[in-house]
């Protein structure tokens, strides 16, 4: 059973020099109690993605077409106030990219957490902070630091202070945007451990936005490999890592180098990625493409479902 | 690889005052400073690749520019070619040493003048060391170092201005300009972390080509210990301004010796969701440099931690070949 269904949506931005196609259809779903891992490269719209499923987006952004349904409920056709009144925060929650350096400085960690709480809940005063230390625990920060503000924290304990926000309305699914990019391995590692055991203990449901394949090697279960804009291959991680089909998916993961095993060369990717004002036609990879035949130039492959159930591919050559 | 040494930090120290106000200044004895760099000594051969790894706060970006001589070290000294160059106190003499180590900055974005043209940016190191004669001998040493990072072809990159490039381009462009002088020593500071994973490998493909061809040596300084495997010959692993363990990087990185640097590798996430990772043992983050902990700097998050390791200080020593650990109980 499927908590959020995204299908065909498509998200541009307007601009002076007309649309850039952030979100060009993409489809994926995303499980109860499943973690899904969107990565890309900057500018290949897995933000935009994101913003799309909670609705923030910014002035200049449409959504043109598609659909999200969570719980079968479309958040496209639905109005703002029953988006802000029962859905974002209480269903979905995010964390947003560099979060922790948002947080309020004049503001201890207790009122910014508990803020959220009574925005959405009717609820006293007391009985938010008392949630507010709960989940501050969860997280693992201990109940005393509650009074501490901000700049009192180090990165780590800062982005727990955030995760412990989206947690606040008991969402069914949190996305955390690059959640660990700014943080030192050994703490990412840490904040890592932490969102996996939530997920375990809270029965939550994750999208994981990052450009680092390997952190949804360690945490996700299905990843979505996007490019310009458009999602390229979609599967198990387990089958992705071992036996990618795209050729860009291939290309994406040996380009990570790795502590462990023997030591191997690092893939490239020649050229530069798409300018998305007017990406090339056919296939978006195809310019950077060594396989690229006459038919990627002229005509866009769709996602299909390949040989293996639930792998899916956008690909004339090696996808169907 | 020859055993000449280019360059070598001996007992490098550089510790940041902290600004405090007038009255706490009549009250405290001794100004408080920012150990950033304590008590450093490593040596880099001739055309070899060295890296320095660290989480940031280390100190690690520090020593690479205490080693060109862009800050000047608290005390120690640096020694290059023989020459001992932190004793040079004028800046006339420092300069014809720079034309020979050069420095590739962290991120394109900011140090690259917008307000030049790309053949004025390669091209000022070359008018300010005097180094070409003629303007068509400057325009050939600039169109070389172009096609020498593959922005092919020249003339179309040289009239442009930085805003008109990708940040990988510019990033190519940063090591156009540190190499056309054809440096024996370059510190590269984290060269790649602000470029995308695509293009990450071919601006390294690049740099490794041009080490070759200028048989330079070169200092790497990262916080990724997977890139540092992949570039380096050796790694030196810093921890709150001082050396861990240093060594040949594959032996390092396959059996590490100092209970940092196995947390430090262990962290690091692996792309292949079938292999389990080794939990992280060590909890909480790193103390601050003001105050460093007594005795070993790692004990206050050492799993293996004992008595010793909080009142005595480890010291750098040898143990296996080519392997120096600061531990008291080296696993």
């Amino acid at each position: 059973m499927s908590l959020l269904v995204v299908e065909n949506l498509k998200m541009y931005y307007k601009t002076l020099r007309g649309y850039v196609k952030a979100v060009d259809d993409v489809t994926f779903d995303v499980g109860k109690k499943e973690a899904v891992g969107l990565a890309g490269e900057s500018g290949c719209g897995k933000t935009s993605t994101a913003l799309a499923i909670i609705r923030l987006l910014p002035w200049n952004a449409e959504i043109i077409g598609g659909s999200i349904r969570l719980d079968g409920i479309d958040l496209v056709k639905i109005g703002g106030k029953q988006l802000r009144k029962e859905i974002r925060w209480k269903k979905i929650s995010m964390i947003f990219q560099g979060a922790m350096n948002a947080l309020h400085p004049i503001y201890n960690i207790g009122q910014q957490v508990s803020e959220g709480i009574l925005a959405h809940e009717n609820v006293s005063k007391k009985e938010a902070l008392e949630r507010t230390s709960k989940l501050l625990e969860l997280v693992g920060i201990e109940e005393e630091k509650i009074n501490r503000y901000p700049h009192e924290l180090s990165g780590g304990m800062k982005q727990r202070v955030v995760t412990a926000m989206a947690l606040a309305c008991n969402p069914a699914l949190v996305i955390a945007d690059e959640p660990t990019t700014a943080l030192d391995v050994i703490v990412q590692a840490q904040v890592l451990n932490v969102m996996k055991e939530l997920q375990k203990k809270l029965d939550l449901s994750w999208i994981l936005i990052t450009h680092d394949l390997s952190l949804i090697a360690e945490t996700c279960h299905k990843t979505a490999i996007m490019y310009a804009g458009k999602i390229v291959e979609y599967g198990d991680v387990v089958k992705i890592f071992k036996d990618p089909i795209h050729p860009y998916t291939r290309k994406l993961i040996t380009a990570f180098p790795s502590v462990v095993g023997s030591k191997s060369e690092m893939a490239s990717i020649r050229g530069f990625p798409p300018d998305l004002l007017s990406p090339p036609k056919g296939c978006r990879f195809h310019p950077r493409c060594d396989d690229a035949k006459e038919i990627c130039r002229t005509e866009e492959p769709p996602l299909e479902e390949g040989k293996t159930k639930g792998h899916y591919t956008a690909c004339h050559l090696y996808g169907g | 690889m020859s055993k000449d040494i280019a360059i070598e930090a001996r007992n490098l120290v550089k510790h940041f005052p902290i600004k405090i106000g007038f009255f706490k200044s009549l009250t405290t004895r001794k100004p408080p400073v920012v150990h950033a760099v304590d008590d450093v000594s490593f040596k880099i051969y001739k055309g070899e690749i060295f890296g320095l790894v660290g989480e940031s706060g280390c100190g690690k970006t520090t020593t690479g520019r205490l080693l060109i001589n862009l800050a000047e070290p608290t005390s120690g000294e640096v020694s290059f070619n023989g020459v001992n160059i932190t004793a040079i106190s004028q800046e006339r003499k420092m300069r014809k040493l720079r034309s020979k180590m050069q420095i590739i900055f962290q991120d394109p974005y900011e140090s690259l003048n917008p307000r030049m043209g790309i053949f004025d940016i390669i091209a000022e190191p070359l008018r300010l060391q005097k180094i070409t004669k003629t303007s068509e001998e400057l325009r050939e040493r600039v169109v070389e170092a172009l096609e020498d990072l593959d922005l092919a072809p020249p003339e179309e990159f040289m009239y442009r201005f930085p805003h008109e490039l990708s940040g990988g381009q510019r990033q190519r462009i940063a090591i156009a300009r540190a190499f056309v002088l054809r440096p024996e020593f370059l510190v590269a500071d984290e060269p790649v972390s602000m470029l995308d994973v695509s293009i990450r490998s071919e601006v390294l493909k690049l740099l490794l080509t041009l080490i070759e061809k200028f048989h330079s040596s070169f200092l790497y300084i990262t916080h990724d210990v997977a890139l540092a495997r992949h570039m380096c010959d050796r790694v030196a692993v810093m921890y709150l301004g001082k050396i861990v363990e240093m060594g040949a990087t594959e032996g390092l990185i396959r059996k590490p010796s100092h209970p940092y640097t196995e947390a430090l590798i262990a962290a690091v996430p692996v792309p292949d969701p079938t292999s389990r990772r080794i939990e992280v043992t060590i909890k909480g983050e790193v103390p601050s440099a003001i105050n460093p902990p007594p005795g070993c700097r790692f004990h206050t998050r050492c799993p293996y931690a004992k008595k010793i390791c909080m009142t005595e200080e480890p010291k750098l020593q040898e143990i296996g070949k080519d392997r120096q650990v600061a531990c008291h109980f080296p696993l």
